[in-house]
């Protein structure tokens, strides 16, 4: 049987730009960490028990919690200069 | 990503753990392979404190590792960094490795470049002959699709378009609907959880034209113009915009079965007691259009409307749809005719009116859908209308479900009863068809 030549159906992706990540910290003991909700599917309540376990477990840690400003589809630059403003580091979530 | 690379702030992000391929996915592609990234089991929607602070707890379900103990070794552990500076090609070829027929169509289902049913091998004759159904140039770009907002755009070109056209088995004289519907860059194959499809509907001559089926069957396998064209528009969303697969690209919990062919239709215009939708959107009579619409999940129907009660009944269907799904209103032309009849809705407008008035429910209920919480709670917080105005509603005081501007009324359908149904979705945008002859 002949070999048949065809057409590739896959569009052009974007090339990738390598980023790089932020400095890690030395510790997070005396440091302000940011739990950031992005308020879908009761994200929020979750975010509530992480800061509940860092309360407990490193009580050098302030923690705040902090709702995004609309729905998590929109950019959010108001709040992500707050946490670079007031906080060393945040955690996200939850994604789905 | 956006604290990490643009903030310079150092970050964890929390998933839930049926997301980790797609969370990794895009993280690769967005030049952060090494971004601290932790999972948790799914669902938290729903759960009680006591069984979310088990998650906190507990093991990460991916990694096996304690979830906090990952939280904070991302936080302060050297990562990588991506892979260094610069930009990484990943561009598509044009022709695929000669092979022959048997093992090409292996090829195209392994690759997920099909929706799995038998299709069309795009020979160079074949997408030549595709070709000759526009004046456009092959590599011209005619737009960029994504499957989410999260996902990274993927272009596509005229040749593209046409290779998966001849893949759904179009006949070239479909071409410039297809090329319409490829230009509107609204993908066929979202990958919200909630399992979406689109919906496509096609006004003006080239309906007659092509012989598109705007009566008996028209949303249904009875039309190879209706049948082919939204199942190319399928296959051009999911390979023009870099995949659908499930698990790493789509995550359509149950998933849908209008994403077969798109919900594509003719609107009866001959028969509709209206003006036609693409009209109603800024273009003349004898323009040729097709319209698109997202999100396409929930259905309603009944028979006609009964002299008694039948507002109250259009209420109840209303009702029926999830507030985050505004209703387009797919009426027979017998149903058509019964809604002027019976409540003198000799405009569309008028009509439009009068369903969103009827489509009231309490705040307090209205407030409480998962979905208003997701995605229309905040916004209203936030201070967007009309949505901040009905924070302020008492929670027993009836209020409008749906915004006006999102309810739409088409006429489909060839009279064999006057049948109707309302498709919960969200139009997106009109698209000139005579653009891409």
């Amino acid at each position: 049987m002949s070999n048949m030549t065809v057409l590739d159906p896959t569009g052009y992706p974007p090339k990738i730009s390598a980023k790089q990540l932020a400095p890690r910290l030395d510790t997070l003991n005396g440091r302000t960490v940011y739990l950031v909700d992005c308020r879908f599917d009761d994200s929020g309540l979750f975010l509530e028990q992480m800061r509940a376990w860092l309360a407990e477990h490193l009580p050098g840690v302030t923690t705040v919690l902090k709702p995004i400003s609309s729905v998590y589809l929109v950019d959010d630059p108001k709040t992500w200069e707050e946490i670079r403003a007031r906080g060393h580091a945040a955690i996200l979530g939850v994604g789905h | 990503m956006t604290l990490e690379a643009k903030y310079g702030v150092p970050t964890v992000a929390v998933h839930t753990d049926k997301f980790d391929k797609v969370v990794r996915s895009v993280a690769e592609v967005s030049g952060m392979p090494d971004l601290a990234q932790v999972f948790v089991p799914q669902p938290i929607m729903g759960k009680t404190p006591a069984q979310l602070r088990a998650y906190v707890d507990g093991t990460d379900p991916i990694s096996g590792r304690h979830v906090m103990q990952e939280v904070i070794d991302g936080l302060t552990r050297p990562r990588d960094g991506g892979r260094g500076a610069g930009e990484y090609d990943r561009s598509t070829p044009r022709l695929v490795e000669p092979d022959s027929e048997e093992n090409l169509h292996r090829l195209f289902l392994e690759r997920n470049w099909t929706d799995t049913l038998p299709i069309v091998l795009p020979t160079e004759e074949r997408v030549g002959a595709m070709l000759g159904g526009t004046r456009r140039k092959p590599d011209e770009i005619v737009g960029r699709m994504r499957s989410t907002h999260f996902r990274e755009y993927w272009q596509y070109t005229v040749e593209k378009v046409a290779v998966n056209a001849v893949m759904a088995g179009a006949r070239p004289e479909y071409f410039p609907v297809i090329l319409a519907l490829a230009a509107t860059g609204v993908t066929a194959r979202g990958s919200s959880s909630s399992a979406v499809a689109a919906m496509a509907v096609v006004n003006g001559p080239i309906r007659r034209e092509i012989g598109m089926n705007a009566g008996t069957g028209a949303m249904g396998p009875y039309n190879h113009a209706n049948a082919t064209i939204g199942r190319a528009y399928g296959l051009l969303s999911q390979n023009g915009q870099g995949g659908s697969v499930p698990g790493l690209s789509y995550m359509g919990n149950q998933g849908n079965n209008y994403a077969y062919n798109s919900v594509t239709f003719a609107e009866n215009e001959e028969r509709s007691p209206w003006e036609p939708f693409h009209v109603q959107h800024g273009l003349a009579l004898s323009d040729s259009a097709v319209s698109v619409f997202s999100g396409v999940r929930s259905t309603a129907f009944t028979l006609g409307l009964r002299e008694k009660h039948w507002r109250e009944h259009v209420g109840h269907l209303l009702r029926g749809m999830d507030p985050h799904g505004p209703p387009a209103l797919l009426l027979d032309p017998i149903a058509a005719r019964q809604f002027v009849d019976r409540g003198g809705f000799t405009k569309k407008d008028a009509l439009i009116d009068w369903l969103h008035d009827a489509a009231r429910m309490r705040a307090g209920e209205y407030w409480d859908y998962q979905l208003i919480q997701n995605y229309i709670y905040p916004r209203a917080t936030f201070g967007e209308e009309p949505w901040a105005s009905k924070l302020e509603a008492a929670a027993d005081e009836e209020i409008p479900m749906f915004r006006r501007e999102d309810i739409h009324v088409i006429v489909v359908g060839g009279e064999t009863n006057g049948y109707w149904r309302i498709m919960g979705c969200n139009y997106q945008t009109t698209e000139s068809v005579d653009a891409w002859r």
